[in-house]
């Protein structure tokens, strides 16, 4: 029935001889032995082991001899009375059952680190006799019987009493501690919330909501909106979100201490029903050190998915730059254009000079230069960037003091509704999205649009001639703007590519289609979204574009593929925004769930979540220097993302809505930041990631502190009368570009 | 989402369900009613959250119904149709019952069929662009608001953020009001100027309005339409919301064209360019003393520009005429160091028309005349303020007003070199503009000499002869304050004799006159909102005030010496107290009074002057003087009329 209390003692030496993830294991142990019908505690001492209790302490020594621990497999032996042969024999009917834990071990040895966790449970529960085959078996990949028989459990009228005895606990516990067990309540709250549900106590489930609701952060509030309207099973069915919350854990990280704290208490109170939400849905990422304060706790939590596990940020990323391709012999061509201004040459000169320099020598934290198969670059590439770099000669040093001018584009007369915008990086051309499925393209330079003339009259030019590509084009055809026609649903994104030949849009009919920038047709229509397509962006170097829609995956394509190269999936919610690493390397996603992702395009492997944001985030911005991530969200605050730690390292507070556009300067000083509100913020972005002290503790735990420093790190906030911030761009000189349609309501 | 209430979402009843289902040809039961209703709220609540995430990525703060039938689209639901509509549902309540509704009126297509009046499109989708803030450094008030924004130190000329997109408003508006100050309806163009003056929404326009006042030039042969345009200068210049910026330049360049530009209207001596020249020149003061301080050196500027005219020797006598009002309105400093200086070396210019009796010179002989009585009155005032100042500077330089008067002076911030001079005397240092006036003695211009008041006087009056020497010695102000009816009732009297010579001498009449018993600045720039005309309507007051402000720099020694040498040299002159009860003699130079305001100058004027000094020393350019500077021969001529001298300049 019960074990010996001698069991917890040896619990004790166990743990220390224990490698540091099976204490972490042994940590959870304790509520365990509330469940099923296990419920005197603490045991008493003294009574013989049950079948099932053999069973579980046979599982126990496997694996301790497995992992060698010869000495404690001795104790347990002789405490719990066991011969060598009960164990085998017990052993293999147990691992046959697929019930015992170490069967289970020893059936598959491949996903390891959560497999040892799992058994370090069920090992470090033995002496305590919990009933260890129902929780191993919730390891299997079919959850659903198990599930279920779970949710079945307990008197959905006592679900009250749990929630409110832990809160009373809670709320009592020291200080420290407090706020981050509070972390608790709101995925605790959910779960127990759908377990009624889910078992049809509709009346019950409406008193606990009533109860509860209004204890949760206030950032969950939308959640709960969505929570509230749901009381019957069979609405369930069909949301998604729900779905997801269910199945995928969430994460919490509190400390040792606390979660000592946690579980002495459900220890003590037998709190079964709590314990086991805590074991079946909630991923408790226990660290060791001090406990995070309330600020630090808000900061990084708010996403559906709980915070992210620290292991997941801690891969490698590379976030340097590629090296730039040499393009030598123009440069100097230009040299001497510009020779006849005094002291000009020289300066270009010391630049070019850095540049080639920079260009040589290899950035430790950039990718391999063929790591991600790029296109060749053509001729006419060649010479763009040779125009970018003669631009960039002329560009302007920003800094607080200098900052840049703002060039407003308004759109007006856009009754149909704008909905996305984007400029070419030249900022030649503009092109909008509009709600009435029409792209249109605007020349913003006094060159107006031609489109290329058609077959028959192509044959008649003189295709030797210097100026064929002149000849090619139309000239009864120049307007100022075009209108692209192909979509029926809202455009919800349009990217060009960097060689000004395409335009991508995406759009709730559920397809991005390619468009031609010579031709002003449609080229291709990428079907893969089967829902709207909320965001789509060319890749730096073209060739490569990613979109993300409502299916909550986003897709890598390339153009001359019809199907995606890689679909990256993970998210919880839409996918609301999309963007390419300066190196082509990663993708970063921004979804409704409230998280950030970076993912590897080489591999389709989610390297970086970032969780933080209270609302659904609807733009990324990554720094020149692909170092930093700036995001955007409803909730009017933008965070800024260490992408090689993968810390948060900044908060931006200030606006007072949806931040649909966000750019960094193009040396990466100013951080621009436009929103619904009619506003145009300035940012000090160098200020911003320059503050942040980074000691070896805060890397290693990401537990930072932020300093609130928006009112700092402001310089500027310039409003427009009705016009909403749809879309920001730097030009080549650093001139802000803004863009939107005008408001008249 | 603490509170209860907020949780709170329809419901649908079960009536309703009940009731739609019959209406179906449905019958159900009372459960299954129940359910569907409870349903029925999910799904529609499920279709509103799910329908928010279109309009989020629309952009918009706004659910519309668009959005909510793509939601209902994406769950395979049947849209809802007919709600599609831009504008809002009315929903009414019945009165009857609890009822609420969406009115639905009918439409009779055939009458919208066969309509008339086909619907405009709406314009096309465009971009436009504008530069909304130059050097990060724009308007921080949000655009088109209209308040009034002054960058004190500032030395970058803004750019409006009113560049932007004029609204349908307010180019409408644009277009009324310049057509109603430059149509035909007098009563139209009072109201669209007086509007111009207290709107305080038309921020975005003045670029605009800048640029139709700049059309001076291209209508220089209409002096109607001048004026009207003058006119709009003067309602944007008064308008308290208005932030004039770079544009005073503008504005100040239009008003100097009406000046001083020989303007095609003169060719015909019929018309009346006179007085546009003399409203333009006390616009110009006006825009000078109220918004000087935005335009760095444009005092300088004015000063160069009107300096130039008047050195000119090629220029018609208007414009001369022009520079010379031009100055007398921007202060006597302004005459003191450009008019006076120049004097000599015009004057023989002016003495040749003046001399030639020719018929064929007798227009321009008119016309030098005008500029003779402008030069005449500026330089009266010019005497007149001097010797003011510095008989105060002898009496109640006290060391307390020396403070003062430092103070006055370092209130000032910009730099004195550029900043206009101040006229002490006539500037109170309360007002609405005082801030923008210089004041105090940092503004002196360094580089120039003063004339010491005697040799002024002296070199004046051998110009000028008995004509101005009848006016000096008999000021008023000198010995205290003058009592304000005595003048008043002088005036009343003198005036229909005036009237009557203003009457008979249409256009060869002066325009110029000097009115010495009211206070001096008040004479030469009858500028009726300024506060200088506070000090007119008050001597007493003005003068009062003007002690404050007296001249710091003009140490009490050299008053005293100043004051002593001038009597010596005259022995009537102003500084002992006046002779009472002598003014038995009044002098009025006739001016031509025509509006109230701005059209004429108010100079008709009467003077108390003593009899002239016969005792004085032989003058150097008395021979050269024309009949008309003496005393002699319009003295012959007014023998009727002797102590209403009316000076046929």
């Amino acid at each position: 029935m019960a074990a010996v209390q001698d069991g917890t003692i040896e619990l004790d030496t166990e743990k220390e001889t224990k490698p540091e993830i099976l204490s972490d294991g042994s940590v959870k142990l304790a509520g365990n032995t509330g469940s099923g019908a296990l419920s005197s505690l603490p045991p008493a001492g003294g009574g013989a082991p049950k079948m099932e209790d053999q069973q579980t302490l046979i599982a126990v020594l496997q694996f301790l001899k497995r992992n060698k621990l010869t000495e404690s497999v001795d104790i347990l032996r002789r405490e719990a009375g066991l011969s060598d042969d009960q164990e085998d024999s017990q052993g293999t009917d147990a691992g046959g059952g697929g019930l015992g834990a170490g069967g289970k071990g020893d059936g598959d040895g491949v996903d390891a680190k959560s497999l040892l966790n799992r058994v370090s449970i069920a090992s470090a529960a033995a002496p305590q006799s919990a009933p260890l085959p129902a929780k191993s078996g919730e390891d299997q990949p079919d959850v659903s019987v198990v599930l279920s028989a779970y949710t079945q459990q307990g008197d959905p009228s006592l679900y009250k009493v749990y929630y409110s005895d832990l809160k009373k606990f809670i709320e009592s516990v020291l200080d420290c501690h407090r706020a981050e067990l509070s972390q608790l309540f709101y995925p605790l709250f959910v779960h127990m919330y759908l377990e009624l549900v889910y078992n049809n106590h509709e009346t019950e489930a409406k008193a606990f909501f009533e109860k509860f609701s209004g204890d949760q952060e206030c950032y969950y509030e939308d959640d709960l909106r969505v929570l509230c309207g749901l009381t019957k099973k069979e609405h369930m069915k069909g949301n998604e979100a729900l779905l997801d919350f269910r199945t995928s854990r969430f994460v919490l990280r509190i400390s040792r201490d606390s979660y000592q704290l946690l579980k002495r208490h459900l220890q003590e109170r037998q709190n079964n029903q709590i314990w086991n939400i805590i074991q079946e849905h909630l991923y408790i990422d226990i660290f060791d050190g001090m406990p995070r304060s309330k600020g630090q706790i808000d900061s990084m939590s708010g996403s559906l998915g709980g915070e992210a596990k620290r292991e997941v940020n801690k891969v490698k990323v590379y976030y340097g730059l590629l090296k730039e391709p040499e393009i030598e012999v123009p440069l100097d061509d230009e040299d001497d254009e510009a020779e006849n201004e005094e002291g000009k040459p020289k300066k270009k000169k010391a630049k070019k000079d850095s540049m080639g320099s920079k260009s040589k020598k290899q950035d430790p934290n950039a990718p391999q230069q063929n790591r991600i198969p790029l296109p060749e670059l053509k001729d006419s590439d060649k010479l763009d960037k040779i125009m970018y770099m003669k631009e960039s000669t002329k560009r302007i040093r920003l800094s607080p003091d200098n900052l840049p001018s703002v060039c407003f584009y308004t759109f007006l007369n856009a009754y149909q509704g704008l909905t996305a915008v984007d400029f070419t990086d030249d900022s030649s051309l503009l092109a909008g999205g509009f709600a009435d499925s029409t792209v249109r393209v605007w020349s913003v330079t006094p060159k107006k649009l031609r489109k290329v003339k058609s077959a028959a009259d192509l044959n008649l030019i003189d295709k030797e001639s210097d100026d064929v590509l002149e000849r090619i084009m139309d000239e009864k055809t120049a307007s100022e703007s075009k209108i692209l026609h192909g979509h029926s649903g809202p455009v919800y994104g349009v990217s060009f590519s960097s060689d000004r030949n395409y335009l991508l849009s995406s759009s709730e009919d559920g397809t991005v289609r390619l468009w031609s920038l010579q031709t002003f047709t449609c080229l291709v229509g990428y079907k893969g979204h089967n829902y709207p397509v909320w965001d789509t962006q060319f890749s730096p170097f073209g060739y490569y574009f990613v979109s993300g829609g409502h299916d909550r995956v986003a897709r890598l394509w390339a153009t001359d593929h019809y199907q995606p190269l890689r679909i990256f999936a993970g998210h919880l919610a839409d996918v609301t925004c999309t963007r390419f690493h300066p190196n082509a390397n990663y993708v970063a996603t921004g979804s409704t769930d409230r998280t950030v992702r970076l993912w590897d395009v080489l591999n389709g492997n989610c390297v970086r979540i970032f969780t933080g944001h209270k609302g659904p985030i609807h733009s990324l911005a990554f720094s020149p220097n692909g170092k930093f991530l700036a995001s955007g969200a409803t909730d009017g605050r933008v965070l800024l993302w260490d992408i090689g730690h993968g810390l948060m390292v900044g908060e931006l507070k200030g606006h007072t809505d949806t931040i649909y556009a966000l750019r960094f300067s193009r040396d990466g000083e100013i951080l621009a930041s436009g929103s619904m509100d009619n506003t145009v913020r300035l940012w000090d972005a160098i200020k911003a990631f320059d503050d942040i002290e980074m000691d070896d503790f805060t890397a290693a735990t990401g537990h930072i502190h932020l300093p609130d420093n928006s009112q700092e790190l402001l310089l500027g906030t310039y409003h427009s009368k009705s016009t909403p911030v749809a879309h920001l761009h730097f030009t080549r000189r650093n001139l802000l570009l803004a863009a939107g349609a005008y408001n008249s309501q | 989402m603490t509170e209860r209430e907020e949780r709170r979402f329809a419901e649908v009843p079960r009536e309703s369900i009940k009731l739609m289902a019959e209406s179906a040809g449905v019958e159900l039961s009372e459960e299954v009613a129940a359910l569907l209703a409870e349903d029925v709220c999910y799904r529609l609540r499920e279709a509103t959250q799910n329908s928010s995430q279109f309009m989020r990525h629309a952009k918009r703060r706004k659910l519309s119904v668009e959005d909510f039938n793509r939601a209902l689209r994406w769950s395979n639901t049947e849209t809802v149709c007919g709600y599609g509509a831009q504008d809002s549902l009315p929903f009414r309540p019945l009165k009857e019952g609890e009822l609420f509704f969406v009115e639905d009126r009918e439409i009779n297509l055939v009458e919208l069929a066969l309509a008339t009046n086909i619907p405009k499109g709406c314009a096309e989708t465009m971009v436009r662009v504008h530069v909304s803030y130059l050097d990060g450094k724009g308007n921080l008030e949000p655009q088109g608001t209209g308040k009034r924004y002054i960058y004190p130190g500032s030395e970058h000329p803004k750019v409006p953020t009113s560049v932007q997109s004029l609204s349908d408003d307010l180019l409408k508006y644009y277009q009324q009001i310049t057509r109603a100050i430059l149509g035909e309806d007098p009563h139209l163009m009072k109201v669209a100027l007086l509007d111009l003056q207290y709107n305080s929404k038309i921020a975005a326009l003045l670029p605009y309005f800048v640029y139709v006042i700049s059309g001076v030039k291209s209508v220089s042969h209409d002096l109607d339409q001048l004026n009207r345009l003058l006119h709009m200068v003067k309602s944007l210049v008064q308008n308290p919301y208005l932030y004039l910026g770079s544009y005073v330049r503008s504005l100040v360049s239009s008003v100097m064209y009406c000046i001083l530009e020989p303007l095609a209207a003169s060719i015909n001596p019929l018309n009346d360019h006179w007085t546009l020249r003399d409203y333009a020149a006390l616009l110009l003061s006006h825009i000078f003393w109220t918004h000087g301080d935005l335009v760095s050196g444009l005092y300088h500027q004015i000063l160069l520009s009107l300096q130039k005219v008047l050195s000119d020797p090629v220029r018609p006598l208007c414009s001369h005429y022009g520079a010379v009002v031009g100055l007398h309105a921007l202060g006597w400093k302004a005459v003191e160091r450009v008019l006076y200086p120049h004097l000599p070396a015009y004057w023989a210019n002016l003495q040749a028309v003046l001399d030639d009796y020719s018929v064929s010179n007798a227009q321009v002989k008119a016309d030098g005349h005008k500029v003779y009585g402008a030069i005449l009155v500026a330089v009266e005032r010019l005497l007149k303020m001097k010797a003011h100042s510095l008989s105060m500077a002898a009496e109640g330089g006290s060391a307390t007003l020396e403070g003062s008067v430092t103070g006055a002076g370092g209130f000032r911030e910009s730099s004195p070199g550029l900043s206009p001079p101040p006229e002490p005397i006539s500037e109170p240092p309360l007002g609405i503009a005082s801030h923008l006036q210089a004041g105090g003695a940092g503004c002196q211009w360094e580089e120039w000499t003063p004339v010491s008041l005697p040799a002024m006087y002296c070199e004046l009056y051998s110009f000028f002869g008995d004509s101005l020497a009848v006016r000096f010695s008999t000021d008023p102000p000198l010995g205290g304050i003058p009592p304000a009816a005595p003048c008043q009732s002088l005036d009343n009297r003198k005036e229909p004799a005036s009237g009557a010579a203003n009457l008979e001498s249409t256009r060869k009449m002066p325009q110029l006159t000097a009115s010495m018993n009211i206070s001096p600045r008040q004479d030469g720039s009858p500028r009726t909102e300024q506060p200088p005309s506070l000090a007119a309507t008050a001597p007493g007051r003005s003068f009062a005030r003007s002690s404050s402000v007296s001249r710091s720099r003009s140490s009490s020694s050299r008053a005293g010496r100043s004051s002593s040498q001038s009597r010596d040299i005259f022995p009537k002159a102003r500084f002992p107290p006046p002779q009472a009860g002598l003014p038995a003699f009044s002098f009025i130079i006739g001016g031509r009074q025509m509006g109230r305001r701005c059209q004429g100058r108010r100079f008709q004027t009467s003077f108390i002057p003593t009899p002239p000094v016969t005792s004085l020393p032989p003058r150097v350019y008395a021979h050269k003087l024309p009949v008309i500077g003496r005393v002699s021969k319009p003295v012959r001529r007014w023998t009727s009329s002797h102590y209403s001298l009316h000076l046929p300049l």
